[in-house]
C-alpha cells in the first residue's frame, strides 16, 4: 500500500456557532474503538506531560511501525500546533534503503525536525555486522551512536516506541524510565509508578526515556495503524524480493554489500518484513500479504512472536536487559 | 524443532500458516486492569502463566526459548511459568519476582493488563502501585491452607487502594479431593473479611491453575459441583473504574499557543463531562468562564469524557497555566490548604515528619509537608497511633499541610484528582502513593457565631462575584453549592428555626 496518508493535510478547525445536544461528533473517519481510544489518550497524555515537565525533549525515530504510530500520536497530542521538540533517527549505515527514503518523506510532508546522528567512529572504521558481529555492530552503531546523539543535543526526555509486551525485561519498565548521566538502565532500582503521575524530576544530566505505547501490543499497533490510516514504509507489505536463508533467518540480499556465502543460494520470492532495522539482522518472513488488511490477517493467526527474526534477541539469554542497562533503547 | 504449545503450529521456520483461530473481535470494551495477589507457594505464576498460555498469548519461539531454559517440563508437558514471567536475570538467578511487571492478554470479548507483583510483605510497595491503575483484583490462595494472614494483607491494600471487585482464585482445589465443602468454607471466610473492608463484589472460584480447571477452561468434569463462571468469565464481565461520576474536571497540562489566535488548554479529562457552552471555573485562581470549543486532532467535539485528551478553548482572555485545574461551576472539587490522606511509604528512608516533600498530583506540583497520624497494622487491619517516621511499606494516615492551594477530590469519589505521589527534594525519587480522605477544616475551632456568612444570590449574581480577583484570593474559604431557587428559601428557613 502506497503511504498516500502522507499527502493529507489537516483539516481546518470548524467554529462552533451553536451548542446542539442532539448532533452527532462529525468525523471523516469512523470513531476508534474504546480499547484504542483508551490506549491513543493515555499516550497523548504521557507525550503533553513530558513536552511540558522537560526543557529538552526528543523522539527516537526509528522509522518502523512502532514509530509511525508514535509520530502518528505526537502530531495528535500537539495539534493544532506543530510537535515541539525534534526527531531523532540513528543511522547506522546499514539500514534498508526503503526505509530511508521513507523517513525523508515523512519529515518532508510533516515539517518535521530530524535530526540523523551517525557514530562517527564507528562510519570510520567501517563497522559492518558481517565482519563485527551483530553484537559488536549493535553495541557501537545503535548503543554508542544514541549516547553520543542524547549528550549532544543535551537531551533530558527521549521518547521511544517500545511496548511491554515486546520483551520480558520491558515487562518491567516504568513509562517514565530513569537513566544515569551515563545512560545506564537499573532495573531493580526503578522509581515506584504509581496512577498516571509520573514523576519528571531529573537532576542536570540525568535523563528519562519515556514510553507512550508501553501498554499496546502488536496487534494493537496494527489495529490502529489500519483505524487511522497511518503511513508505513512498504517493507512491511509483501513483494518479490531477493533472499538467501542464513542461520534459519531469510536475509535481504539486494544490497550491493550482500555477499553469498558458499553453498548459498539466492532466491527470488514474495517477502515482507515484521519488524525493521538493519537488514543484515533483520530476518523476513514468506507472505503475500501485501495490503494493511492481509497483514493484520496474518498477524492473527501467527502463531511466532515479531521480535522471533531479531538476531539481537537471540546472541544470548537476558539479551534484551544487558543491551538496556548500557543505554540501548 | 517441535513445539510443545497446543498450537498447531510450523515450529522454528518464520514462515506462518494459515490455520483456523477465530479472528479477534474488535474491543467493544475498554481494556480490563487487575492485579493478581498471592505467592508462589500459591501459584501465582502458575495462574498467571495459564491465563497468558490458555488464551494464546505465548507465541511459538517464546515458548521454544522457555523450553530451552526450563529444560526438564512438568508431568503435564507445560513449561515453567515462572521463567516465561520473570523478566529480569536478578529474578531468573534468585527465583523471585521483585518489580511490578505488566502482561497483556485477550479473549474474543476483551483484553486485559495484569500488574503481576510480588507477594512477600517486603514488597507491600509493589502490590500499593500495581494496585493503583487496577479495577480488579484477583487473591490466590491455597485450598490446604484456606485465608492467611498474607490473604487478609493483600485485601486490606487492594481494598484501600480503591479496588471494589475481589475475586478469590482457591487454587489446587485438586489437591484436596475438589472438596465442595473446602471451598465454600474458605469462600465463606473471604466473605466476611472483605465485608470488613466494604467490598461487596465478590466471586470466589474453585481452580487449578496448574490443570487448568476454571482458569480459561471449565472444570465442570472435575467439579461439577460449582456452576459459577471461570476466571476467565468473570473478568470479561467486570466493570472498568473508568466511568468516574461528578464534576468535569481538566487538570491542564500545557497551554497550546501555535499562533496569536488560538489559546488552548490540553489536558486530559479526570473527571464529569464537558461540552461546549458550559460554565466552568479556573482554580485556584477561581476565574468563571464558558466552554467555546473542544478540540482534538480529527474532529471538533460536541463532548469529552473523563478518560478523553482533549485540547479546550475558553470564550475569554483568563489566565491559566500548567498545574491549574479547570472544573465544573456547579460541581467543583475540594481547595484548601490542610488535607487528609493515606499513604503507602515506597523507599527505605521512610517519610518523616515536618520533612518538605514535593507533591505531584494530575499536573499540579507544589511542595507539602506531612504529618503522620497512625499507621496501618495489616495483620490486624487496625490503625495505631504513630506519629513518628513512616517505614518502608508502612500505611499511614497523614495530615498534608500546603503552602499554596491546594486542589483535590476525595479519592473514594475521583480516582485522578484524590491521588498524588511525594518526591523526596533531595533523591527526588517517588517516595510514597496517596489518596485524599477529607479536606481538614482550617479552625475547627470556630463555632462561635457571626464567624461564617450563608447568602443567598441569584446565580448569575454570584457568577460576577466569584470572578472579583478579591473572592479568587480566599476561593478556598468559600462554600459554594448550586440549588434551585426553592431549595434556597427552604434553607434559608432552616437557618432560622
Amino acid at each position: 500500500m502506497p503511504p498516500d496518508a502522507a499527502t493529507r493535510t489537516d483539516k481546518p478547525m470548524q467554529s462552533h456557532t451553536e451548542f446542539d445536544p442532539q448532533s452527532k461528533d462529525k468525523a471523516a473517519k469512523p470513531p476508534l474503538d474504546p480499547h484504542l481510544k483508551a490506549l491513543e489518550n493515555e499516550a497523548i497524555h504521557i507525550f503533553r506531560e513530558v513536552a511540558a515537565e522537560f526543557e529538552r525533549p526528543v523522539m527516537l525515530y526509528s522509522i518502523g511501525k512502532d514509530s509511525s504510530v508514535l509520530l502518528h500520536l505526537a502530531r495528535k497530542a500537539f495539534y493544532p500546533g506543530k510537535i515541539p521538540f525534534p526527531l531523532l533517527h540513528i543511522d547506522t549505515g546499514w539500514k534498508f534503503p526503503e526505509m530511508i527514503a521513507f523517513r525523508d518523506e515523512m519529515a518532508e510532508a510533516f515539517g518535521l525536525n530530524l535530526v540523523v546522528h551517525t557514530n562517527p567512529r564507528g562510519a570510520s572504521e567501517g563497522i559492518s555486522p558481517f565482519t563485527h558481529g551483530s553484537s559488536y555492530h549493535t553495541d557501537v552503531m545503535k548503543t554508542e551512536a544514541l549516547r553520543q546523539a542524547l549528550d549532544l543535543g543535551q537531551y533530558d526526555a527521549a521518547f521511544g516506541g517500545a511496548r511491554r509486551d515486546e520483551e520480558a525485561s520491558r515487562a518491567k519498565e516504568r513509562i517514565y524510565s530513569f537513566r544515569t548521566p551515563d545512560h545506564k538502565w537499573d532495573p531493580r532500582n526503578q522509581r515506584p509508578e504509581l496512577w498516571n503521575i509520573y514523576n519528571g524530576m531529573v537532576r542536570r544530566g540525568e535523563s528519562v526515556r519515556a514510553f507512550p505505547l508501553s501498554n499496546w501490543t502488536e496487534v494493537d499497533i496494527w489495529r490502529y495503524i489500519q483505524a487511522e490510516n497511518i503511513p508505513l514504509p512498504p517493507l512491511y507489505f509483501a513483494k518479490p524480493r531477493k533472499f538467501v536463508e542464513r542461520d534459519g533467518m531469510l536475509m535481504w540480499a539486494e544490497d550491493p554489500r550482500f555477499e553469498a556465502l558458499p553453498g548459498e543460494q539466492v532466491q527470488e520470492g514474495m517477502l515482507r518484513f515484521r519488524t525493521l532495522g538493519c537488514w543484515p539482522l533483520t530476518g523476513g518472513i514468506r507472505s503475500t500479504a501485501s495490503t494493511l488488511d492481509e497483514v493484520i490477517a496474518e498477524l492473527e493467526i501467527a502463531t511466532v512472536s515479531e521480535r522471533q527474526g531479531r538476531a539481537i534477541d537471540r546472541d544470548q539469554a537476558g539479551s534484551m536487559e544487558k543491551k538496556k542497562r548500557e543505554g540501548y533503547f | 524443532m517441535t513445539s510443545y504449545n497446543d498450537h498447531s503450529g510450523s515450529g522454528a521456520s518464520a514462515t506462518i500458516l494459515p490455520f483456523a483461530e477465530p479472528q479477534r473481535a474488535a474491543r467493544d470494551t475498554r481494556p480490563l486492569r487487575l492485579i493478581t495477589c498471592g505467592s508462589v507457594d500459591d501459584g501465582k505464576s502458575t495462574l498467571i502463566g495459564r491465563l497468558l498460555w490458555d488464551t494464546k498469548a505465548v507465541k511459538e519461539d517464546q515458548a521454544a526459548t522457555l523450553k530451552r531454559d526450563s529444560g526438564a517440563q512438568n508431568d503435564l508437558g507445560l513449561p515453567d511459568f515462572a521463567l516465561l514471567l520473570d523478566g529480569l536475570q536478578a529474578e531468573r538467578e534468585q527465583g523471585i519476582t521483585i518489580d511490578v511487571a505488566y502482561r497483556y492478554f485477550s479473549t474474543d470479548r476483551r483484553s486485559f493488563i495484569v500488574a503481576d507483583t510480588p507477594g512477600h510483605e517486603q514488597y507491600t510497595r509493589n502490590m500499593a502501585t500495581g494496585a493503583s491503575t487496577a479495577d480488579l483484583a484477583v487473591l490466590l490462595t491455597d485450598a490446604r491452607t484456606g485465608i492467611l494472614e498474607q490473604t487478609r494483607r493483600h485485601a486490606t491494600i487492594a481494598a484501600l487502594m480503591g479496588i471494589r471487585q475481589f475475586v478469590l482464585a482457591v487454587n489446587k482445589i485438586d489437591l484436596v479431593g475438589y472438596d465442595k465443602a473446602i471451598f465454600e468454607k474458605i469462600a465463606h471466610d473471604f466473605k466476611e473479611l472483605a465485608a470488613t473492608l466494604g467490598v461487596r463484589q465478590i466471586t470466589a472460584i474453585p481452580m487449578s491453575a496448574l490443570k487448568g480447571e476454571n482458569v480459561v477452561l471449565s472444570g465442570h468434569s472435575a467439579m461439577p459441583w460449582y456452576e459459577g463462571p471461570t476466571l476467565i468469565e468473570t473478568l470479561e464481565l467486570a466493570t472498568t473504574r473508568s466511568a468516574q461520576t461528578g464534576g468535569f474536571r481538566l487538570p491542564v497540562q500545557r497551554v497550546s499557543r501555535p499562533g496569536e489566535s488560538f489559546r488552548g488548554y490540553q489536558g486530559t479529562v479526570a473527571g464529569g463531562a464537558v461540552r461546549p457552552g458550559d460554565s466552568v471555573v479556573v482554580l485556584p485562581s477561581g476565574m468563571v468562564a464558558n466552554v467555546k470549543q473542544i478540540v482534538t486532532f480529527d474532529l471538533v467535539r460536541n463532548a469529552a469524557v473523563a478518560g478523553d485528551a482533549i485540547t479546550l478553548v475558553l470564550d475569554r482572555q483568563v489566565d491559566v497555566s500548567r498545574g491549574d485545574m479547570i472544573v465544573s461551576i456547579d460541581a467543583q472539587p475540594l481547595t484548601g490548604h490542610h488535607f487528609d490522606a493515606q499513604i503507602v511509604a515506597l523507599q527505605a528512608g521512610g517519610i518523616e515528619p515536618g520533612k518538605r516533600y514535593w507533591l505531584k498530583s494530575g499536573s499540579r506540583r507544589q511542595r507539602v509537608s506531612v504529618a503522620p497520624l497512625s499507621q496501618l497494622e495489616l495483620s490486624s487491619g487496625k490503625w495505631k497511633t504513630h506519629e513518628d517516621t513512616l517505614a518502608m511499606n508502612a500505611i499511614g494516615k497523614v495530615l498534608l499541610s500546603f503552602d499554596e492551594t491546594a486542589i483535590f477530590d476525595i479519592y473514594e469519589q475521583n480516582r485522578s484528582t484524590g491521588a498524588f505521589i511525594l518526591i523526596d527534594p533531595d533523591t527526588l525519587n517517588t517516595v510514597a502513593g496517596g489518596m485524599i480522605t477529607a479536606k481538614r477544616s482550617q479552625a475547627d475551632a470556630a463555632h462561635r457565631d457571626g464567624q461564617r456568612v450563608v447568602l443567598s444570590l441569584p446565580a448569575d449574581l454570584a457568577d460576577q462575584l466569584m470572578s472579583t480577583e478579591i473572592f479568587a484570593a480566599r476561593r478556598d474559604e468559600a462554600d459554594v453549592r448550586r440549588v434551585s431557587a426553592a431549595r434556597a428559601a427552604d434553607l434559608m428557613k432552616d437557618l432560622e428555626a
